[in-house]
């Protein structure tokens, strides 16, 4: 047992917890995900890597749900996801079962984010090398939230949020780009905020889509390419109509 | 009461620092088992020795404007009446209440637990706990201590987001929900009257007077039960005490006397 109380995460000598911030680049190195929150929708989109010819693209779902009024998308080490999301899964039913209520979207990432952080102040154990993004809407209200946590057990409320791979592109996108937006609206803005950085194309991105009255969906193909080819002709619109002004001067 | 999740613990071990607070009211005690041949027949005899009867008339009821919350306040230790002026109703926070009946240690103490718990339940979620997650969690920690002679059956009464509540919790584990209750040695005497005098509809005043009446009957009965009728009311704004009455009174009041006519009167015989 000595060999297991050496502890892994400690403090370099200005502050630093390294072995977090390695696992905030385990998370850099992973695939693009985004959420935007809309007044009465919230959703996720994932980047999807293209997948091997013999695998069955159905067992790799990115986003989960946690409840049926909750679920979870992430970035980062995937077999760590897979032990946090059965963690979260099982306190959301012990909640039910102990106060009789649905967690509050809050309630879980605090769970979830308390579990990141315990392990980077145990010994023998290396933090989670993920960061998540929580959607859901709380129970008895219609308020949609976005959450995010990451390795070091930090959590905040968003109105839109990236992470993983080029997150930072995507980041700046949302805060140039969003405004109030509720239904396919949201939907589109998440949308186009995952093509700045991900081939487009509905077999790249998995979008899921989350409503007080219907819960969790995932789109299907065929409607995430029908939405892209309306963002595109979109774009394509917006161009002509910058080129049309210059069009008469030209001789 | 948490899952048995020991399948899904990842194999290294975690060396987290337990939480005092918690853990040390939530993990399920234990004690060493004496030596005895026939270990179930002396653990009843040790429960019936150490549960004390619970000798008390406690009732609560919801009607149209909230709940209503009624005991009475004497402590018997068999035929020995120790007080005519204990608390019964127990203040667990300003929208909640609990009576007391059984053990009175353990009434307060474990009610006053369960205010600690309320209390770090808003403080970490930032809204009050319901009546119902308030209630559950007292049932969960009675029965993780089942069969250690634990003596309490409560009532836990409340207004919450979804309006007013009342549920039933005992020591043995159980919980009910209901719109009325009576716990106590003199309980059946005030369903009697509880039972016949209810209607949903009824105004503050009239829900506490038949509070009161069946609380008065009770202690009239019922030789454990005396003191002091106390009734509270808990609305959407919290709890409020409306009337504290001797019983005593309470029967003149009732039951006037009346003067009667006498025939002859005695006159004292002047001299020896």
């Amino acid at each position: 047992m000595a060999r297991y109380d050496r502890a892994i995460t400690v403090f370099s000598p200005d502050g630093h917890l390294f072995q977090v911030e390695y696992a905030l680049e385990a998370v850099r190195k992973g695939n693009a995900a985004v959420g935007v929150r809309g007044t009465d929708i919230v959703v996720l989109g994932v980047e999807k890597k293209s997948a091997a010819k013999l695998q069955d693209s159905r067992s790799v779902r990115k986003i989960v749900s946690l409840d049926d009024h909750v679920a979870l998308a992430c970035a980062g080490l995937k077999a760590d996801a897979r032990v946090l999301i059965n963690r979260a899964r099982i306190e959301c039913q012990s909640h039910r079962l102990t106060v009789e209520d649905p967690v509050t979207v809050e309630y879980i990432t605090r769970y979830i984010a308390g579990l990141q952080q315990k392990y980077t102040q145990s010994g023998g154990v290396r933090p989670f090398g993920l960061s998540t993004l929580i959607i859901g809407f709380d129970p008895y209200t219609d308020v949609p939230s976005l959450y995010h946590t990451d390795p070091s057990g930090t959590f905040s409320a968003w109105k839109a949020n990236a992470t993983g791979r080029n997150s930072n592109s995507m980041r700046e996108y949302l805060e140039k780009n969003y405004k109030e937006t509720s239904g396919q609206e949201t939907v589109k803005l998440a949308i186009r905020a995952l093509l700045e950085v991900v081939e487009s194309g509905g077999k790249n991105i998995e979008v899921a889509v989350m409503t007080k009255v219907h819960g969790l969906r995932q789109l299907e193909e065929a409607e995430i390419d029908a939405i892209v080819a309306e963002i595109e002709a979109e774009k394509a619109a917006a161009e002509a109509a910058k080129k049309a002004p210059a069009a008469p001067k030209e001789t | 009461m948490k899952f048995d999740t020991s399948g899904l613990e990842s194999a290294a071990p975690v060396w987290g620092a337990p939480s005092e607070l918690v853990d040390g009211f939530s993990a399920a005690p234990s004690f060493e088992v004496p030596n005895t041949t026939d270990f179930d027949g002396f653990q009843k005899e040790a429960i019936q020795m150490v549960k004390p009867a619970k000798g008390t008339t406690t009732l609560a009821f919801i009607f149209k404007e909230g709940v209503i919350v009624a005991a009475d306040s004497r402590a018997s230790m068999g035929g020995y009446i120790s007080s005519q002026s204990v608390k019964k109703i127990i203040e667990i926070n300003p929208y909640m209440l609990g009576t007391m009946a059984g053990g009175a240690a353990d009434c307060q103490f474990w009610h006053r637990n369960l205010g600690i718990k309320c209390r770090l339940h808003e403080l970490a979620n930032k809204r009050r706990i319901s009546v119902t997650g308030a209630s559950k969690l007292l049932a969960n920690i009675l029965y993780s201590y089942r069969g250690m002679g634990l003596s309490v059956g409560t009532m836990i009464a409340g207004w919450d987001e979804t309006g007013p509540g009342l549920y039933y919790v005992d020591s043995e584990g159980g919980r009910l929900k209901g719109m009325r209750f009576s716990v106590g040695s003199g309980s059946p005497y005030a369903y009697g009257v509880l039972d016949n005098g209810y209607r949903y509809d009824m105004s503050v005043e009239e829900a506490a007077e038949l509070a009161r009446r069946a609380i008065y009957h009770a202690t009239f009965r019922d030789g454990a039960s005396g003191g002091v009728a106390s009734v509270y009311f808990v609305g959407p704004s919290g709890w409020k005490k409306l009337s504290g009455d001797d019983v005593g009174e309470l029967h003149y009041q009732y039951y006037p006397v009346m003067p009667s006519t006498v025939e002859q009167e005695m006159v004292e015989a002047a001299g020896a």
